[in-house]
């Protein structure tokens, strides 16, 4: 295995690896050397002990969704029963219960609903920071696709519209893979990557900060992994405006896609590539979401050196059976036990 | 193998397992406070590479928790029941057939039989207990009852500890499995189960069943009031058992679950706790072949990740896990024999189907 050897070697100088070269991590090394490495590396970026977390609330402002992605359990169809809209008291009420615990910042995503047209986003955002001094963490990309396509407008007017109205910053979610071949199975009706990746670069160039995601676990290769975290890469050498990139596996139940559960050695297989593989991008944030709070801890050592959120509330993955809560004393002891310092951050990563 | 750890004073523990040196008292604390995952765990990784290879073992097993009445009320425990609760049970030979039958046509390799200490059953239930899984189950191996109920039948039977032993191993018991320890220390016993035998006649118990020719396991149960040093001395005690009957098959660590007991207080144990108890065991128990990493307890993700951190063992398919359930546990109550392998083998290990002894399995199709 001379190959993998040279391969660490390389990572272990700190020197780019190549799509090949991540490929071969990921199929032909085992868990701890990957493990391994990735741990070095995180400690090359952050030398400190700090793991940071972020206290805040998803509100999911509708539910109902165009799109009808193969991976979804939370969309209802227009017209079909169960459907929301969020009404102005409950956002209200959802926001002012998150400043009193503590939140900084709510995570605002939604269905792409076709009667909602850019007025109804602007007046909401508005609605928000007349009354709350919170951060908004809103929109994913194909949610702002959605809108631009709908309005008529380009993706960099309606960024523009979008912050001025107030939005603060773009969650990396609907990426899942960003590969056509894998989209067109599995969200055949979103935006294809380009797309995903041009609503990200707008974002960026408009001095907005972004997450991104990744989604596996599905009808994907690895080679395709790879591919992503290259697009994600990419995008990053040419405008720096990705803070974190947040690998989660795919949640099978309740959605139309029969695929076996990514076990949690594959995953942290992928989180630690993900560190060794994405050099330009600071922080790698664990899932227990997704996860259960037992393997997110074991993250820690595979690359991670951040928890995500609190999550006051969580409807997403919640839907597809999926119900890990962690109140954030629970979330502190897992840091502090692995040996960490528990530090909260607001969105751009600054500690409080 | 060139290791980079964070803590140095791994290194020295790395050189020692290296060379097969037996690991101090010193080097076990310093295992268990090290916040060097990654470095113990390649260290724990090392080790049982040279002993399995790439193999990972499990069984296809049944557990049959004949009673949950028992006279010892443990505080860490959430299964037991007294006579007159609503939930309380014992199974009639007709029940345990039962509970045989509707799973007959699995290719069913153990039974793991342990129950309460009820005092409504003779020393007769034990042995027609054990000669009724026989009759139908002939050819699957009886792995019944802690050196606890072994004490309990000796007084019951009147028997004496080995004249009950070989009365049991007479009406078909093959091995013993390793609960009832706890941890092998006074102060805890006294603490949180004064009721039931203590470190010395555990071991006095576990020796006489390893003269008799009967295999044991031996746990730990961790994550509860235990201190570092208590976990030291347990594995120590248990090396120094080893070294003089080589009865042990595999160690275990138990990982304390607190819902529904009276030190519900508690929290879980976390990740670092269940992985270092993993790594730990299979450093410091150097007489060992097998440390299990069980799914139940820690759940299979993590399980599946203790493989890579000492564990060559996941134990079974169980079907119908009781007692951790009824303390709060989320795992699954059992795994088919498909999703058992797939965790071994897309853990990068290669799946060995065992029977109780650790003899391969051929294989057989899945069920």
């Amino acid at each position: 295995m001379t190959q993998l050897s040279d391969i660490m070697k390389k990572i272990q100088k700190h020197q780019r690896i190549g799509k090949d070269e991540a490929l071969v991590l990921l199929t032909c090394s085992d868990l701890l050397t990957l493990g391994a490495l990735a741990h070095e590396k995180r400690f090359f970026h952050h030398p400190d002990k700090d793991v940071t977390y972020v206290k805040d609330r998803n509100i999911n402002y509708t539910n109902i969704c165009m799109s009808g992605c193969r991976f979804c359990a939370f969309y209802k169809h227009p017209g079909q029963d169960g459907g929301y809209v969020i009404s102005r008291k409950d956002l209200y009420d959802k926001i002012a219960e998150t400043i009193d615990l503590g939140g900084t910042q709510i995570l605002l995503q939604g269905g792409m609903h076709p009667d909602l047209d850019l007025d109804f986003y602007r007046s909401m955002l508005a609605f928000i920071k007349d009354n709350f001094a919170i951060h908004v963490h809103g929109f994913s990309p194909p949610e702002i696709d959605f809108i631009a396509k709908k309005s008529s407008l380009s993706v960099a007017q309606t960024i523009a519209y979008l912050q001025q109205a107030g939005l603060d910053s773009i969650p990396g979610g609907g990426a899942e893979i960003l590969c056509d071949d894998i989209r067109s199975k599995v969200s055949p009706d979103k935006c294809a990557t380009d797309a995903w990746l041009e609503v990200m670069r707008q974002a960026h160039l408009a001095g907005m900060r972004s997450s991104a995601t990744m989604m596996f676990g599905h009808v994907e290769t690895d080679a395709h992994v790879v591919e992503h975290l290259d697009r994600i890469r990419q995008l990053q050498d040419e405008t720096g405006g990705f803070t974190a990139f947040i690998p989660w596996t795919f949640q099978p139940a309740n959605t139309r896609i029969p695929a076996e559960k990514k076990t949690g050695v594959e995953y942290l297989k992928v989180l630690a590539l993900s560190r060794i593989f994405l050099d330009n991008i600071d922080n790698i944030q664990a899932s227990w979401v997704t996860q259960g709070d037992k393997i997110a801890q074991t993250a820690l050592f595979f690359g991670a050196n951040d928890m995500g959120s609190t999550m006051i509330e969580e409807n997403v993955v919640a839907s597809a059976g999926v119900d890990f809560m962690l109140p954030v004393e629970e979330l502190q002891r897992l840091i502090t036990t692995a040996g960490f310092t528990p530090r909260q951050r607001d969105c751009y990563y600054n500690l409080l | 193998m060139n290791i980079t750890f964070t803590d140095q004073r791994l290194e020295h523990i790395y050189v020692k397992a290296g060379q097969g040196s037996r690991l101090s008292r010193e080097d076990g604390i310093c295992i268990y406070e090290t916040s060097d995952l990654m470095g113990l765990g390649q260290i724990a990784h090392h080790v049982r590479s040279q002993r399995h290879g790439k193999n990972a073992y499990y069984i296809y097993n049944q557990h049959i928790n004949y009673t949950n009445i028992c006279k010892n009320r443990c505080r860490f425990c959430a299964y037991a029941r007294n006579e007159n609760d609503a939930d309380a049970y014992a199974w009639s030979m007709a029940d345990i057939e039962q509970r045989l039958m509707d799973r007959i046509d699995e290719p069913v390799d153990e039974l793991h039989i342990v129950g309460g200490l009820n005092e409504t059953l003779g020393f007769d239930y034990y042995i027609d207990l054990l000669k009724t899984v026989k009759r139908i189950r002939p050819t699957a191996a009886i792995k019944a009852f802690t050196c606890v109920e072994i004490d309990y039948l000796s007084r019951l039977s009147g028997l004496g500890i080995e004249q009950t032993i070989l009365q049991l191993k007479e009406a078909g018991l093959d091995m013993m499995p390793g609960g009832g320890a706890e941890v092998l220390n006074t102060r805890i016993h006294d603490a949180l189960f004064p009721r039931k035998i203590d470190h010395n006649q555990w071991t006095q118990i576990v020796k006489a069943v390893h003269a008799a020719g009967i295999k044991t396991n031996a746990t730990m149960l961790y994550g509860h009031i235990e201190t570092i040093a208590e976990r030291v001395d347990h594995l120590m005690a248990l090396r120094e058992i080893q070294d003089e009957t080589a009865g042990f098959s595999a160690f275990i660590p138990l990982a304390f679950h607190s819902q529904n007991t009276k030190l519900s207080h508690l929290p879980p144990t976390t990740a670092m706790d269940d992985l270092k108890a993993v790594a730990g065991a299979r450093l410091m128990l150097d007489n060992f072949d097998h440390i299990k990493a069980y799914w139940v307890m820690i759940g299979e993700p993590l399980a599946q990740v203790a493989l890579s951190f000492g564990a060559d063992d996941l134990d079974g398919t169980i079907i119908e896990e009781r007692i951790t359930h009824t303390a709060g546990a989320r795992s699954a109550k059992g795994l088919t024999r498909g999703q058992m392998e797939n965790m071994i083998c897309k853990a990068g290990f290669n799946p060995v189907q065992r029977d109780s002894f650790y003899n391969p399995r051929t294989t057989q199709p899945n069920p």
